[in-house]
């Protein structure tokens, strides 16, 4: 579905993506693992158009992607929960809600969506007329994946979902993605929590300054010796 | 004393017509603030070819008030769109200082490359609006002070609504707060920017009209000192907020007249550059302006 080749990416000097190559399949919960700075929102942010990579290709569903601008490639179905939630904070959950329909017209379908997001996350609901700055870490988090979900994506690339919540919210994060995954939309996760990451990953890929260093199944990688020592502190 | 209050009230007549020109200039500057971080110092000038834009509908046109006041935004709107894509977008990642220096450029071009267009001569405008005056309780309502200020009226429910409910307004509030997030909705940040600008000038272009036809007189300089006044207005009801764009408007239109009323018409300007020093003093995010604290 999603085919990254040989991806090189800069900032000015700085070589932050050094010819990155991976892919992710239709259904999959796919994690990038890695320390901080390894690259993984990099790769993310290349992803979505934000970054442009000097060299390489990303091709989604066969097309390809590279230099495309960062709004048409929503409309391509790959939607973004970026690090720190980037939420407007200055409108109303439900504005932020319509805003990640923004590129739709099926009014119809919106609503439906609407409702199922209201499904899978009831406290956006209850608060749909707030102002979305004065919600809680972990409602912020639920808004930006609901903010997400409403542009209706195939693919759904999460940046540190878990990033500042307590353990309990963190593993209702999870379980919640787990569900989204299960109702259809492929997802690129990149995670410093490794462990919860690999718990909920088909496969995952280990970043280190830029490279990828390692790839594999969740599972065998949450049993590697290596990776246990670098990321599960075992 | 039925005298002084009679005076008073004829001010506050006086203070809310020149307050809803500050508000709908002040409204451009504060709505293109808060979506490029941008003082655009040649906005007044916007307002003055929206001024001189109606005289040519008005008086070489011979359009009626309406018609040339939607001429004049019309126009000023494309003007913005222009000054925005040629003289600010190639600078969008500059330092701030270099886009404010690049805006008193496009002010300069923009006076005195009317100067050699129409000539500095002064124009009146054609009498668009009857001189009558309505009697109210000892007070006299000017028509054109009602136009002026149902004018306004008009503009602003227009585009409270527009910013609140349309799809653009939307987009513009996401894209003045993040950008980057604004993109990742699939929001075209350039053509919201150009849109800012249009409405912005656009409004900026009915002060103008309704400027020239209440005061009768325009001149290519005569954007300079309404321009900053407006700019006063935005950042005394903080700027990038636009309620405060109104009430800063209307709040310095009626210090002036109050300060005229007491005799010291000479000290206007005085006083609402002194009102732009206390607020940048004792509150530099204004009436309107609140530290938003993002949870994280």
């Amino acid at each position: 579905m999603l085919a990254i080749e040989d991806v090189h990416v800069y900032y000015g000097a700085i070589h932050a993506l050094q010819g990155i190559s991976f892919q992710v399949n239709q259904g999959e919960i796919v994690t990038l693992i890695g320390s901080n700075g390894a690259g993984k929102s990099t790769s993310l942010k290349t992803i979505s158009g934000l970054l442009r990579p000097k060299q390489g290709k990303i091709r989604f569903n066969g097309e390809e992607l590279t230099g495309m601008p960062a709004q048409k490639i929503v409309g391509r179905g790959i939607s973004q929960v970026p690090e720190g939630r980037r939420i407007f904070a200055n409108m109303t959950v439900s504005e932020n809600l319509d805003m990640g329909a923004y590129l739709r017209k099926d009014k119809p379908e919106i609503k439906k969506d609407l409702e199922r997001i209201f499904a899978i996350f009831p406290r956006l609901r209850e608060r749909k007329g707030q102002v979305a700055g004065t919600l809680s870490g972990g409602e912020q988090q639920m808004l930006a994946m609901g903010r997400a979900l409403m542009s209706k994506p195939q693919l759904m690339l999460l940046d540190e979902p878990s990033m500042g919540l307590s353990p309990l919210l963190v593993k209702q994060i999870f379980d919640i993605i787990k569900d989204i995954n299960a109702q259809g939309t492929t997802i690129l996760l990149v995670e410093q929590n490794a462990r919860m990451a690999l718990s909920v990953a088909t496969r995952a890929y280990v970043l280190e300054t830029g490279k990828i260093t390692l790839g594999g199944m969740a599972q065998e990688l949450a049993a590697s010796e290596d990776v246990r020592k670098a990321y599960l502190g075992a | 004393m039925g005298h002084v209050l009679r005076e008073g009230l004829q001010q506050v007549v006086n203070g809310l017509s020149m307050g809803s020109v500050y508000a709908l200039i002040a409204l451009g500057y504060t709505m293109v603030y808060g979506i490029v971080k941008l003082i655009n110092f040649a906005h007044g000038d916007v307002m003055m070819i929206g001024a001189y834009v109606g005289w040519l509908a008005t008086s070489r046109l011979h359009m009626s008030f309406v018609p040339a006041l939607l001429l004049a935004m019309a126009s000023c709107a494309l003007l913005g769109v222009i000054i925005e894509r040629i003289a600010y977008k190639p600078l969008r990642n500059a330092t701030r200082v270099a886009a404010l220096i690049t805006a008193i450029g496009v002010s300069l071009f923009l006076e005195y490359g009317n100067m050699l267009v129409a000539s500095a001569q002064v124009r009146s405008y054609p009498p668009v609006l009857p001189s009558v005056s309505y009697k109210v309780g000892g007070v006299y309502l000017q028509y054109g002070a009602i136009v002026i200020f149902a004018t306004t009226i008009i503009l602003m429910i227009l585009l409270t609504l527009t910013v609140r409910y349309t799809k653009i307004g939307k987009a513009m509030r996401a894209a003045s707060f993040d950008k980057d997030a604004a993109l990742m909705m699939g929001v075209n940040v350039n053509s919201t920017i150009s849109a800012t600008f249009a409405i912005g000038s656009a409004l900026a272009a009915a002060a103008g009209v309704l400027y020239g036809a209440y005061y009768n007189t325009i001149d290519p300089l005569m954007g300079i000192i309404p321009g900053l006044k407006a700019f006063i207005a935005a950042v005394l009801g903080g700027i990038g907020i636009i309620p405060g764009a109104v009430v800063g408007g209307l709040v310095l239109g009626l210090t002036e007249s109050a300060v005229s009323a007491l005799g010291a018409s000479t000290w206007r300007d005085a006083v609402a550059f002194l009102i732009l020093i206390l607020v940048l003093i004792l509150k530099p995010s204004g009436l309107f302006g609140k530290n938003v604290r993002e949870k994280v």
